[in-house]
């Protein structure tokens, strides 16, 4: 059946037993997304702290209102970066970014996606892609916005695709 | 369609079943496969209807033999488009028991409800035959929870416009509106009341004739959103009460890119357009330019003549069948719809439990699993539903739903494909549902 290969055991363990859920304080910047066909929610939180002059994601929380595969992808999103340098979180961003937007054609690379690998079988189905973007999405703009704040300036990477709609990256 | 008066057991007393077998055969795309292989079970025609070969002929043979921009050009081609345009104009109106004149195309249902929303905004400025549009400071508009964005959005719209004030009609626990408080929101102050005629969540039909009485009482006008009435029950301006009527032509088993507006005759001679340009003057001069009578008033450039034509033929096949016996069917797999589903734990209809007042729209949430996650497992099966807050967010907010899942139904929608319905969402809990208690 076709439904295994969306809905793989990994996604269905995180959407059961999401990681890191919950709105926690203290936190740098908060933005809610909203998928606007489907009226999905996601609420986010950054928390950034500076490792030697790189700002490195102390916290990512938040609370989802939404279907099983954007439940699952925020958190398996929240526990790959939490902890990382926000430019090695961009960089995993930018490779899931890829990979949803590949139509199944994708070869993810593991090594930099782990877990977030199971979603190649949602690319298949263009209408589940923003789903699994949106708290990508919230994420990338709570960090911009976390930057803007705790730096004065976000680099010019950060400021892209940060909207309530997954396609505007591709704008 | 046979004069055999034998009833099934879920067919209502008063019209000959329709013969679904023989109507399914007029649509070809039902014989596609979808995932897996299946064959198609398309629970959304609410969104879409699919379209039977007689309409797309119709479009075909326009395009084929008559192609010519309508209302133009002084050759052979032009005056058969013409008489094309103008005849699909005039089969649509008695669709509606309507006059030709008051038939106002449109590209949709939403752009018909824009029509009317912004001829009241220019009516300000339109000179005084248009006073009775004009709205501003201390007028109403008035709306309900239950509409489509596309019947409730525009008012908004109108109302920051022009400084009115947008009120509406909440609706009660099961979907219907709740009109008690009608005496105290229909006032001399109410300037048009705009109403679904049959909701595209919860199917309900509200009292148009009753709404528009108590509105026309205090001088407002009233529109009725047909685009989920018109369809799928015989409609008849004369007996509807409402100034306006809009629909769209995809949704009735016509072509996509057309849509009508209905009007009181009286009422559209003295509305200002909305849209300008070519083929709504009367003349033009570098100074200013005065506008034709409706319904040309209203269609400014090349017509969608293919169009109409299509919706034209779609008109010719509804009332072969009968529009009371495409109700009665509807109303049958309605009732089936709603007895299966309501045996499904963890189920909750969003609408009314009985068939009363209410058309073939059955939307539902489900304890636990997201409707995006049912409609899923449903493709999976070949079943096409809607999931989502279909256009009108207000109406899941009141009935306490995020979003949902919706079937519709139609003309050749069969019983078994309730019962796959069915057995359907009863695999999607399985998926989900047996497989987290089981992790738990």
């Amino acid at each position: 059946m076709e439904l295994e290969s969306m809905y793989q055991e990994i996604i269905l363990e995180h959407y059961r037993r999401p990681l890191h859920a919950g709105l926690r304080e203290p936190f740098d910047a908060q933005v809610q997304h909203v998928n606007p066909t489907c009226g999905d929610e996601v609420t986010l939180r950054v928390t950034l702290k500076d490792a030697d002059g790189e700002p490195v994601l102390a916290d990512v929380s938040y609370e989802t209102l939404g279907c099983s595969i954007s439940q699952a992808s925020a958190s398996v999103m929240a526990d790959m970066i939490i902890g990382k340098t926000v430019g090695e979180a961009m960089a995993i961003s930018e490779e899931f970014l890829r990979l949803m937007q590949s139509r199944g054609t994708a070869e993810p690379d593991e090594s930099v996606l782990g877990d977030a690998v199971a979603f190649e079988g949602v690319s298949k189905y263009p209408a589940r892609i923003k789903c699994a973007l949106l708290s990508w999405m919230a994420w990338k703009d709570a960090t911009a916005r976390a930057l803007d704040e705790c730096a004065g300036a976000a680099p010019a990477v950060m400021r892209t695709g940060a909207g309530p709609d997954g396609d505007r990256e591709q704008e | 369609m046979t004069a055999q008066r034998e009833m099934t057991t879920r067919e209502p007393a008063g019209g000959a079943p329709l013969d679904v077998e023989a109507i399914r055969a007029d649509f070809p795309i039902l014989g596609r496969a979808v995932r897996g292989g299946n064959h198609l079970i398309y629970l959304d025609s609410g969104a879409t209807s699919q379209k039977p070969r007689v309409v797309l002929d119709a479009e075909r043979d326009f395009y084929t033999i008559r192609n010519a921009a309508a209302h133009r050009g002084a050759h052979l081609l032009g005056e058969e488009a013409t008489d094309a345009y103008e005849n699909a104009r005039a089969r649509i109106a008695a669709f509606l028991h309507a006059e030709p004149g008051e038939i106002i195309f449109t590209k949709s249902a939403t752009e018909a409800v824009n029509l009317v929303a912004y001829a009241m905004s220019n009516a300000a400025t339109a000179g005084p035959q248009a006073h009775r549009f004009a709205v501003g400071p201390g007028d109403e508009v008035l709306i309900t929870e239950a509409e489509h964005h596309a019947n409730l959005v525009p008012w908004q719209q109108l109302c920051e416009r022009t400084g009115a004030t947008l009120r509406w009609f909440g609706v009660r626990p099961d979907g219907r509106l709740n009109l008690a408080d009608a005496g105290e929101l229909i006032t001399s102050r109410t300037k048009l009341v705009a109403v679904t005629h049959q909701s595209n969540v919860t199917g309900v039909v509200p009292p148009v004739a009753e709404i528009a009485a108590a509105a026309h009482e205090q001088g407002a006008l009233v529109l009725a959103d047909g685009a989920q009435s018109v369809p799928h029950q015989p409609v008849d301006v004369t007996r509807l009460g409402a100034d306006f009527l809009v629909f769209s032509g995809h949704k009735m088993l016509g072509p996509s890119g057309i849509g009508v507006l209905w009007g009181r005759r009286e009422l559209l001679e003295a509305m200002p357009p909305f849209i300008t340009g070519g083929s709504m003057i009367e003349v033009v001069r570098m100074e200013g330019s005065t506008f034709l009578p409706p319904p040309e008033r209203f269609e400014a450039g090349v017509p969608a003549a293919a169009q109409a034509v299509g919706l034209a033929a779609a008109c010719d096949y509804l009332d072969a069948l009968g529009m009371p016996e495409v109700a009665a069917h509807e109303a049958a797999l309605t009732a089936h719809a709603i007895e299966a589903l309501s045996g499904i734990g963890g189920l909750r209809i969003l609408g009314p439990l009985d068939t009363e007042h209410r058309g073939g729209a059955v939307s539902f949430v489900l304890d636990g699993i997201h409707p995006h996650d049912v409609g899923q497992v449903l493709d999976e099966l070949g079943i096409a539903v809607r999931t989502g807050h279909h256009c009108a967010w207000p109406l899941h907010r009141a009935l306490g739903a995020q979003s949902s899942t919706r079937a519709t139904f139609y003309v050749y929608n069969t019983h078994d494909e309730v019962d796959a319905l069915a057995d359907g969402i009863r695999q999607a809990q399985k998926f989900f549902g047996s497989e987290s208690s089981g992790a738990a």
